[in-house]
């Protein structure tokens, strides 16, 4: 090969090095501005004041810095979305996976991707205007946005991460279980539930720990549902703030400490997610081995 | 014969299937036919044509929907080099597995960012610098949909059959030459998808962008557009019907969002399946 192709070569493999690190770099970039935005807040309020203290008075004449209530709330928020979401989505993928006949099944994936393709703002407006009002005449409340109002609507932003993973996983059952299964006197559906969901289960996990990623860092939806009020999660009648709503809702008038308390609450959120991500790869690696 | 115990667990399982089902497609329906129908009726040719007005007390979503345009256009004139090149990199080039795996496991970390960090980081990283724009904003878009666009571009890369590498390199072509000629041009189809998926992603996303690229309604040209504030159509929905409470105006927003949203499923599908019959 000639010199000057030889070094063009080297030059092009060195472009897309670059173009690859770009991943690497994002990351970190992301890391290193939240985790430096995010310290000095924590370091001047305190740890255990800011993890632990029950009040949120950012604007009050002396201001208080406690996220339990953000934390709570997003904790309650998604344990509540996985409770009603997760039955709902492993059923639907089970029927999906091994019972529809293709048609149904067409129509039904089609309609999961359409769930999946809803913009968060368009949950946010039709929870506003159904959700909230309905909650409010059933429940015989004053206001409907609340704490219930957010988990109906993460549940139902959850199901097609559920679903779609879910139906996956099962559908790489092999074969031959069910068939001994069967073959052993099982019915169709003993079969599917006792063996093929088992099987695979680790899949299953994942599309579940998806689905709390999904929850808990959704923002725009729960803000238009949740009423946003900084109080402690007591009641699912209770006007309520997220973690996620809690950067958003002050963010764009905040200023001195208080920003910087919710750069920090980005950052708590942030190990959050990254918790979650560490699990999520630990049931997917899970999966692999299988 | 089987127990009555067992007869039991058949029919709760399949009551419980068949209610899951109507629950998630009942669901879907509902929303999709409940926007619409509040949504298609205050879609005006005034509406999609004009500028909001305080004098004349108007309400015109074109401002928006070209900032939307401005800012798909941007964010993908930026992300497919860097995607797409990081996916050639990871097929073509890599030889270090650890490498490999590290900027695997960045791009799943990336994609499980929640867009309201983004939107904050976007903030101090691009608004802060080159101020609150469209720019931003996209370029906040650009770190989101990084993954999307890498990882659809690696699947199809990895279908690209190894021979028609070897016969390119056998006829002597350099490594560079290769690639340009023989492997991407057989991988347009999940460069294609990427591309569909990352509109979406786009069209649909709100919280990164509130702060990056403001919200404000001007009609601007391309590039004049780029260096200001503004409102994509999902902020603008955001701002409608949560600060101003004109939710006619959310709906219609909602309504167009709902029907692009379809046609980019649609879109995607066809170009999976197309790409399919071509390869088998």
């Amino acid at each position: 090969m000639k010199k000057s192709s030889k070094l063009f070569e080297g030059f092009v493999h060195g472009i897309f090095l670059v173009l690859g690190l770009v991943t690497i770099a994002c990351v970190l970039i992301i890391t290193v501005y939240l985790v430096a935005s995010g310290i000095p807040g924590i370091v001047e309020i305190g740890l255990t004041d800011f993890l632990f203290g029950d009040e949120w008075a950012s604007t009050a004449a002396e201001p208080k810095y406690g996220i339990l209530p953000f934390i709570l709330t997003s904790i309650y928020g998604t344990l509540g979305a996985i409770i009603i979401g997760v039955p709902i989505g492993v059923l639907t993928a089970v029927y999906l996976a091994k019972i529809a006949p293709s048609s149904v099944k067409n129509v039904m994936g089609q309609m999961v991707s359409i769930l999946a393709g809803i913009p968060s703002v368009v949950y946010g407006l039709v929870g506003m205007m159904v959700l909230v009002p309905g909650l409010r005449k059933l429940f015989d409340i004053p206001d409907g946005a609340s704490l219930l109002a957010a988990i109906i609507v993460l549940a139902v932003m959850i199901l097609p991460s559920i679903i779609k993973m879910s139906v996956t996983a099962l559908e790489a059952v092999p074969q031959e279980y069910e068939d001994a299964s069967l073959a052993l006197g099982a019915t169709a559906e003993e079969t599917y539930f006792r063996v093929s969901l088992p099987a695979a289960k680790s899949g299953v996990a994942a599309s579940v720990v998806l689905g709390v990623g999904r929850a808990i860092g959704e923002a725009m939806a729960v803000m238009m549902v949740a009423g946003n009020a900084p109080n402690m999660p007591d009641s699912l009648f209770q006007s309520v703030r997220f973690l996620t709503t809690a950067v958003a809702s002050e963010m764009s008038y905040s200023s001195g400490l208080q920003r910087q308390a919710l750069f920090s609450i980005a950052l708590v959120l942030f190990v959050f997610i990254m918790l979650i991500n560490a699990l999520l790869n630990f049931f997917l690696k899970g999966e692999k081995k299988e | 014969m089987i127990s009555r115990s067992r007869k039991l667990f058949l029919w709760t399982v399949r009551c419980l299937m068949g209610l899951a089902v109507a629950v998630t497609g009942g669901i879907t329906l509902f929303i999709v036919f409940y926007v619409l129908a509040q949504g298609l009726p205050n879609i005006t040719w005034e509406l999609l044509s004009t500028s909001p007005s305080y004098l004349s007390d108007r309400i015109g979503i074109l401002p928006d929907i070209l900032n939307t345009v401005y800012i798909i256009i941007a964010t993908l004139v930026i992300v497919l080099p860097l995607g797409v090149g990081a996916a050639v990199y990871l097929t073509e080039y890599a030889t270090n597995r650890r490498i490999v795996s590290v900027i695997e496991y960045a791009a799943e970390a990336l994609s499980g960012i929640p867009s309201i960090i983004y939107g904050l980081v976007g903030m101090l990283m691009f608004s802060n610098n080159i101020g609150t724009s469209l720019m931003a904003g996209a370029l906040t878009l650009v770190i989101m949909n990084l993954p999307t666009i890498m990882r659809n571009t690696q699947e199809s890369l990895k279908t690209v059959p190894q021979s028609y590498r070897e016969g390119a390199f056998g006829l002597g072509a350099g490594k560079w030459r290769v690639i340009r000629t023989v492997v991407l041009p057989n991988c347009v189809d999940g460069i294609v998808t990427g591309c569909i998926l990352s509109v979406g992603r786009i069209l649909g996303e709100s919280a990164a962008l509130l702060f990056t690229a403001g919200f404000a309604h001007m009609a601007n040209g391309f590039f004049e557009g780029l260096g200001s504030a503004g409102a994509t159509l999902t902020v603008a929905l955001y701002i409608y019907a949560k600060e101003q409470g004109e939710f006619e105006v959310a709906f219609a927003i909602a309504s167009i969002l709902m029907i692009l949203a379809m046609l980019i499923n649609l879109s995607a599908t066809l170009v999976t399946k197309k790409f399919q019959r071509r390869k088998k």
